[in-house]
């Protein structure tokens, strides 16, 4: 399989203390990772590191490429989501061949209706992005990713903040591309759409990585109860893998110490 | 980038206004010229009194107001481009008050009165010791937030400096000049002011002309443009740089004129599909037709009382500006 990024020893500090310690990985064409681990695992600075976005030390295959062929070799989705202007999708999309600019104007827009197309965007071509529902913006951010035409997409938490119905459908997606060659590195916190869609998943713990493999390999009871503090009910049924958060295992349970207000508080 | 025959258009309609206004100044006066003895004097021909007012009077005047105009649209578009914010104006460097700072200092000084250059070289002696400070402050690494954070600072050390300059005048004359010059106005300029002007100009609108692909880019944040091969930090330099070189150029001139590099953008944002890059070109032409309006305005207005270019320019942008507030109010609550 061909490798995708490969990034080895890679080590991040932030304002002196180390984010990321010591990581080894390697993704190919056809994987779907799912990045997990807790708040301030790690995870962002990880995908930020990967792509020489913030100065490391170690190896990646994507930072020590000069920016232009880099962009040509990975596609990235921030977690904010942010849009600044109130572009049509069509435009936003387009921006996605920033990446080229050396290709000619009927590259750019095939290459921008495919992206279109392929995230069934078509009727909302011509709406202003900044007036679409989250699940919609998270689409139009896809097709960007797309329109730039890499083997590699990283996005980070691309699925925080969406509906039900939404979440599952960038999941889908994620690991129809994958099967189609491309390689998706994504950060994830619910582990159970990471188990369900992702062919692999890598934890990671106080900036290192401390599991890489199949999904039910990696959400062990001793992993989940290490580095997340849950306890968790994991089935394997006809569905596939059943992912159940039950409880934490902080020794003495978060209460709630301040009593209650005699009378209701009334506005005025 | 795909072309848009839309866009086309609207660079055609605005270089033909531009076009236009630019005619109508150099036809507009007090010395009442028919329009075909204005164009043989333009030429060269016909009387030598007439030559040298259109030569030397209203051709400087309507090609710095074309020029000014430009410097600002263009800057004002790139800056809210950079700062993903529709309230960025080209002053936000700090290179505005800097000029006014130098200018200010030549008039108070009396350099200004012994050596008629000596105002827009000190304008833009100022203008460039802005930059220099800005980049020092905001540091080789330094983000958007430390960019504005030493611009803001110095445009305030700078505006101390002027009241104080204004406050230490020993007589009210001095005042009074360094108050209508800050004013802003292009009246009894000359060709000199042109050639003075021009090449700063023509410097900033090469280097801010290519940051539209960058701009493009910052739509999505700073991450997402780099991981686009956007260098940020080339970037910021061409746009500090670009913007002084211009803005530097057009005050040393002209003095103040506000509002000019906020209302422009904003007012061609929704024509261009609220592409950065397209806002660019977009600016610069109606920037040139919105002061060469204004320059024509101030002499239709008050032909004897001459009303201030700047004061025209921030009499009606000022209001504009409140609407831009409230409307961000209303869709931000």
């Amino acid at each position: 399989m061909v490798n995708r990024l490969t990034l080895s020893r890679l080590s991040c500090l932030q304002d002196g203390a180390a984010v990321l310690e010591g990581i080894d990985l390697t993704i190919s064409a056809g994987e779907f990772v799912g990045l997990v681990g807790r708040n301030g695992a790690g995870k962002t600075s990880l995908l930020r590191a990967a792509q020489g976005l913030v100065p490391v030390s170690g190896w990646s295959s994507l930072s020590e490429l000069p920016p232009h062929e880099r962009a040509r070799a990975v596609a990235f989705m921030p977690q904010d989501r942010e849009i600044a202007w109130p572009m049509s999708v069509e435009n936003l999309v387009a921006l996605g061949r920033i990446a080229h600019p050396d290709a000619a104007a009927d590259a750019d827009r095939r290459a921008t209706d495919r992206a279109i197309a392929a995230l069934r965007l078509e009727v909302l071509r011509h709406r202003n992005v900044l007036g679409l529902s989250g699940g919609e913006r998270a689409r139009v951010l896809i097709a960007r990713a797309l329109a730039q035409e890499t083997p590699l997409l990283v996005a980070d938490e691309p699925i925080a903040g969406l509906d039900p119905a939404a979440q599952i459908e960038v999941m889908r997606l994620f690991a129809g591309l994958a099967r189609q060659g491309r390689a998706v590195l994504a950060s994830l916190h619910d582990l159970g759409l990471a188990m369900r869609h992702c062919t692999r998943l890598v934890l990671l713990d106080h900036g290192r990585i401390v599991a890489d493999g199949a999904p039910q390999a990696v959400l062990t009871r001793r992993h989940l109860a290490q580095s997340f503090g849950i306890t968790a009910q994991i089935t394997e049924g006809e569905q596939g893998w059943l992912f159940q958060p039950l409880d934490t295992v902080t020794p003495e349970p978060l209460t709630i110490s301040a009593s209650l207000p005699s009378s209701p508080v009334r506005n005025g | 980038m795909s072309r848009n025959p839309n866009y086309s258009l609207l660079l055609t309609g605005l270089g033909a206004l531009c076009l236009a206004l630019f005619a109508a100044s150099v036809l507009i006066g007090p010395a009442a010229i028919r329009p075909g003895d204005s164009l043989r004097a333009l030429s060269g021909q016909g009387p030598e009194m007439l030559q040298l007012v259109m030569r030397q009077i209203r051709l400087p005047r309507a090609l710095l107001a074309l020029m000014v105009g430009a410097a600002l649209g263009m800057s004002g578009a790139v800056m809210q481009g950079f700062l993903r914010n529709p309230l960025a104006e080209p002053g936000l460097v700090g290179t505005s008050a800097s000029a006014a700072l130098g200018a200010v200092l030549a008039i108070q000084l009396g350099l200004a009165a012994s050596f008629p250059l000596a105002l827009p070289l000190a304008a833009l002696a100022g203008a460039l010791g802005s930059v220099v400070l800005v980049l020092l402050l905001a540091g080789p690494r330094g983000g958007t937030m430390a960019l504005i954070l030493a611009g803001l600072a110095i445009s305030a050390l700078a505006g101390a400096a002027t009241a104080l300059v204004l406050n230490l005048s020993p007589n009210p004359y001095a005042a009074s000049e360094i108050i209508f010059w800050m004013l802003g106005s292009l009246s009894d300029r000359s060709m000199l002011h042109v050639w003075i002007a021009a090449p700063f100009i023509i410097c900033g609108a090469a280097l801010l002309f290519p940051t539209g692909r960058g701009l493009d880019a910052l739509t999505l944040g700073e991450d997402a443009a780099a991981a686009s091969g956007i260098d940020l930090r080339q970037l910021r330099l061409m746009l500090v740089a670009g913007t002084a070189a211009m803005i530097g150029g057009a005050t040393a001139v002209a003095g103040t004129i506000g509002f000019v590099g906020l209302v422009v953008p904003h007012v061609l944002r929704h024509a261009v599909g609220a592409r950065p890059s397209r806002l660019i070109a977009a600016s610069a032409l109606g920037g040139g037709a919105m002061v060469l309006a204004a320059d024509i305005a101030v002499r239709l207005i008050a032909p004897e009382r001459d009303l201030k270019l700047g004061v025209l320019t921030s009499i009606v942008g000022a209001p504009f500006f409140l609407h831009l507030i409230l409307k961000t109010r209303r869709l931000e609550w």
